[in-house]
């Protein structure tokens, strides 16, 4: 065909009104940024700063500029893409090579916070009843604190050793120190709020800042810096002595004294291995402390997904799941889909706008309910599948088992599949058959063709020539339907005892890595990305070869 | 009389045997809906134990369900909807924005881009979530107001997702408009963005509507991003709210479930059934020219 060049997008001449616009639409977005990057510097955020103000100078060249229109439509959502997508891949393909996870969870400095804030033991002794303030002047958290034996009221900010605050400056609550003594008039009062600070209610706080709290640990005793208090409740202080020593210069932490649980012994050095623990002498088979931090391990993920005795025998199990799931969930849902499309593509058939009204209900009725209402219906005991329809009696717990054995429960997540996707398979093929030209059929009757020969040998073919690219991507979607999985049985039933890692009857492999990075204990996110990395390949594949195969099709006919 | 006989066989041979089929689907395919309202409509039903539909008939649940301080119902209901108009808003803008250069503009990279945007749909997006929740966290660090918990925040994550999502099916039917139209307008005099708001945009109004409204149904059933970025009970939306009726194992509320779901899929279930016709051809549009 021949193409007349289209250069004339070049030679436009803009509109008075089509510039206001413009520069309008980008002034606003530029003031907004401009907004935000005065934030960045005031938290000095130099890096994101930099990033931003970048990204501001590019857009503005980019609009600005004459002629690079595709940049123009294209900047937008590539700039949504980057940040929301590119990154999260980008990340997600980072994690796989390293150990992240629940155990390795930050940077080094994090972890040494997290060891330092749980190396300490309680000691008997004066303790405190506190509130949480805030320094009005610098910021700072800090615990406002009346000791318990003797009512002197107290300041105290991380780390820093307790100021005594003269009478007058802070007022005393009206409520007993000790909650559960009544005797309001008697009893002791501890101060609630002091001259230079505000005081923060502990239910207002976020968890971030719950976190800072409660990691909060003030020094008591001017000999010795290692004594302080710590609050885990927000309402009593209690004295604790520290058990490990953190030495920045050398990067270790001593023991002060033993540990209760038998980690260490006083006088042990810590140092940092390379699987990102502190371990007794740097020693990376021996001793290590709880609170890691993330280090790159190269394939280890990836060789652990293939070599791993304890992973081998679910994964299998897992991954045959998941090519059945997909596979039946589109051949079930396609025929029966088909069989509606062939049924109701006849003229004379009355009512057919209400049977399709009908039909194509469970595809309106929003998914993520769906699962929840099968949840109901197929409970055990009192679902109404199985005491209505199959009349099975209520409350009984010998009644069919839907989704608590494996075999029962793998049927009930096909049948509820089928019921969520068969609309969507009826109206495809609906709009496929009729694009099938009606010339053809008649050519094939006046043939002498049966109904039959007509179905397999002529509409068939061209309809999946069609639809194939749906099919695939039905399966791809299929694939990782993590929501329907999920919802309806978790994955579960679970096999107990079988391997250390949480695997179920129903789990396909997105449920299964899903567990891996987010439930349970051993969260880990590095194994999880490795995985991930490996699905996107295969339905990478998949979806290639069977998009080449189908043109090859098309070309054909 | 023998005509007539041979007649009702051949009516079920040639019809009547499609009706038989029709209404065993129809039932498969409306009895979970029947069953929800009518549990919705059955008052102190907490252990689900239905043995008849619609046994008894009242509209307790409905009044209760809205009375609730712990799980502010109506909220999530506006959250909900609030998310999802301008998520669709903006994400079938954006990408109508792209499908509009892949389709009309010839440029380096075209192809690379479009074959990209394919593939990135391909990464498991659950996996995802630690890095979104990571990131959202760090920039509600500086900007709370679209960090985690906010709606605005999760409206962004969203809108991140819908370039890879909408483009390529909007990049077929921006395709089927001729290019001779936008051609003549060129030669009008016409600017490159007069054609893309005023003539593109709009001969694609009918598949613009049916993206949003799309894109909308699947951002409000979203279950696993909205739970992990969204935590306060003010903020939840429809799916993270619902279902901590049924979650938990010391206060499960069926009948107030039952209920919220009714009132929850009404607007879908409307939509679908009015705009059946638009919303197949949306569904087909790329790969079926029906």
């Amino acid at each position: 065909m021949a193409r007349t060049k289209v250069k004339a997008w070049k030679s436009e001449t803009p509109s008075l009104a089509g510039i206001l616009w413009k520069l309008g639409t980008l002034g606003i977005t530029d003031a907004i940024a401009v907004t935000m990057i005065m934030v960045l510097v005031a938290q000095e955020l130099w890096l994101a700063t930099a990033v931003s103000i970048v990204v501001l100078l590019v857009v503005n060249w980019i609009y600005l500029r004459k002629g690079g229109l595709p940049a123009k439509y294209l900047a937008p959502g590539v700039l949504f893409l980057i940040v929301f997508q590119v990154y999260v891949l980008l990340f997600s393909g980072y994690t796989a090579f390293t150990n992240y996870g629940s155990a390795h969870n930050g940077d080094k400095a994090l972890a040494v916070q997290t060891i330092k804030n749980a190396a300490y033991r309680t000691l008997d002794g004066e303790d405190y009843t506190i509130a949480l303030v805030k320094s009005d002047s610098t910021g700072a958290r800090g615990f406002l604190m009346t000791s318990n034996a003797d009512g002197q009221v107290y300041v105290g900010e991380d780390n820093k050793p307790k100021v005594l605050i003269p009478e007058g400056s802070y007022t005393l609550s009206p409520l007993c120190a000790d909650k559960y003594d009544e005797d309001i008039e008697n009893c002791a009062h501890a101060a609630e709020s002091a001259t230079g600070y505000t005081t923060v209610k502990p239910e207002s706080l976020s968890e971030l800042e719950k976190r800072k709290y409660s990691s909060l640990r003030v020094e008591i005793d001017p000999n010795d810096p290692t004594i302080g208090i710590k609050s885990s409740d927000f309402t009593i202080a209690l004295p604790v002595q520290d058990t490990l020593q953190y030495d920045a210069e050398a990067d270790t932490f001593t023991a002060l004294t033993n540990d209760d649980y038998g980690t260490f012994m006083a006088g042990d050095v810590f140092k940092p291995a390379s699987d990102g623990y502190f371990r007794l002498n740097g020693d990376i088979d021996s001793q290590k402390l709880d609170g890691g931090w993330r280090v790159e391990v190269g394939l280890a993920n990836f060789e652990k997904i293939f070599t791993d005795v304890q992973l081998r025998e679910p994964l299998v199990k897992v991954i045959t799941w998941t090519f059945m799931f997909a596979f039946l969930t589109v051949l079930t849902t396609f025929i029966l889909g088909l069989l509606i499309a062939f049924l109701f593509n006849h003229e004379k058939l009355k009512g057919k706008r209400i049977y399709r009204a009908v039909m194509i209900l469970p595809y309106a009725f929003p998914g993520f309910l769906s699962a929840y209402v099968w949840v109901g219906l197929l409970n055990r005991e009192n679902g109404f599948v199985n005491t209505v329809l199959l009349g099975q009696t209520p409350g009984n717990e010998g009644n069919f088992p839907w989704l608590l054995e494996e075999n029962p429960a793998r049927l009930a997540v096909l049948l509820v599949n089928l019921w969520l996707g068969f609309p969507y398979m009826f109206l495809i093929t609906t709009g496929a058959l009729q694009s099938i030209p009606s010339e053809l059929n008649e050519a094939a009757e006046i043939d002498g063709a049966s109904a039959w020969q007509n179905f397999r040998l002529i509409k068939l073919p061209l309809l999946l020539i069609s639809i194939a690219p749906l099919l695939i991507a039905s399966f791809a979607y299929n694939f990782n339907n993590f929501t329907i999985i999920y919802l309806l049985t978790k994955g579960g039933p679970n096999d107990s005892g079988i391997t250390d890692y949480d695997v179920g009857g129903t789990d396909i492999l997105i449920t299964f890595v899903y567990k891996i990075a987010f439930s349970g204990t051993g969260q880990n996110y590095g194994l999880a990305s490795a995985f991930s990395i490996l699905i996107f390949l295969v339905i990478a594949t998949i979806s290639l070869i069977s998009f080449r195969r189908t043109k090859k099709l098309e070309d054909i006919v | 009389m023998a005509q007539k006989k041979f007649n009702i066989f051949r009516w079920f041979l040639r019809t009547g045997w499609r009706h038989l089929v029709g209404l065993v689907v129809c039932m498969y395919a409306i009895f979970p809906i029947l069953y929800i309202l009518s549990t919705s409509l059955y008052p102190n039903n907490d252990i689900n134990d239905t043995t008849a539909l619609f046994a008894e008939i009242s509209p307790a649940n409905y009044i209760e369900l809205f009375a609730q301080d712990t799980r502010p119902f109506g909220r999530w209901y506006l959250n909900t909807v609030y998310i999802g108009v301008f998520t669709a808003l903006g994400s079938v803008f954006l990408s109508a924005l792209a499908a509009f250069a892949f389709s009309r503009l010839r440029f380096r990279g075209r192809r690379g881009g479009l074959l990209s945007l394919i593939l990135m749909q391909m990464f498991p997006s659950i996996l995802g979530l630690v890095a979104i929740f990571g990131l959202m966290s760090d920039i509600g660090q500086v900007f709370p107001q679209i960090g985690l918990n906010t709606q605005a925040g999760l409206v962004l994550v969203y809108m991140g997702g819908a370039l890879g999502a909408g483009t390529y099916l909007m990049y077929g039917f921006f395709n089927t408009v001729p290019k001779e139209i936008d051609e003549a307008a060129t030669i009008d005099g016409a600017s490159h963005a007069r054609i893309f708001f005023t003539i593109i945009l709009r001969l694609v109004a009918p598949i613009l509507a049916v993206q949003m409204l799309l894109s909308y149904i699947g951002v409000t059933s979203d279950f696993v991003l909205a739970s992990i970025l969204l935590t306060d009970p003010n903020q939840l939306t429809l799916a993270t709210g619902l279902q901590q009726f049924i979650s938990d194992p010391y206060s499960k509320d069926w009948s107030m479930f039952a209920a919220g779901a009714v009132l929850s899929a009404l607007p879908s279930l409307v939509l679908f059934l009015f705009l059946q016709k638009y919303i197949t051809s949306g569904l087909t549009g790329g790969a079926v020219k029906g």
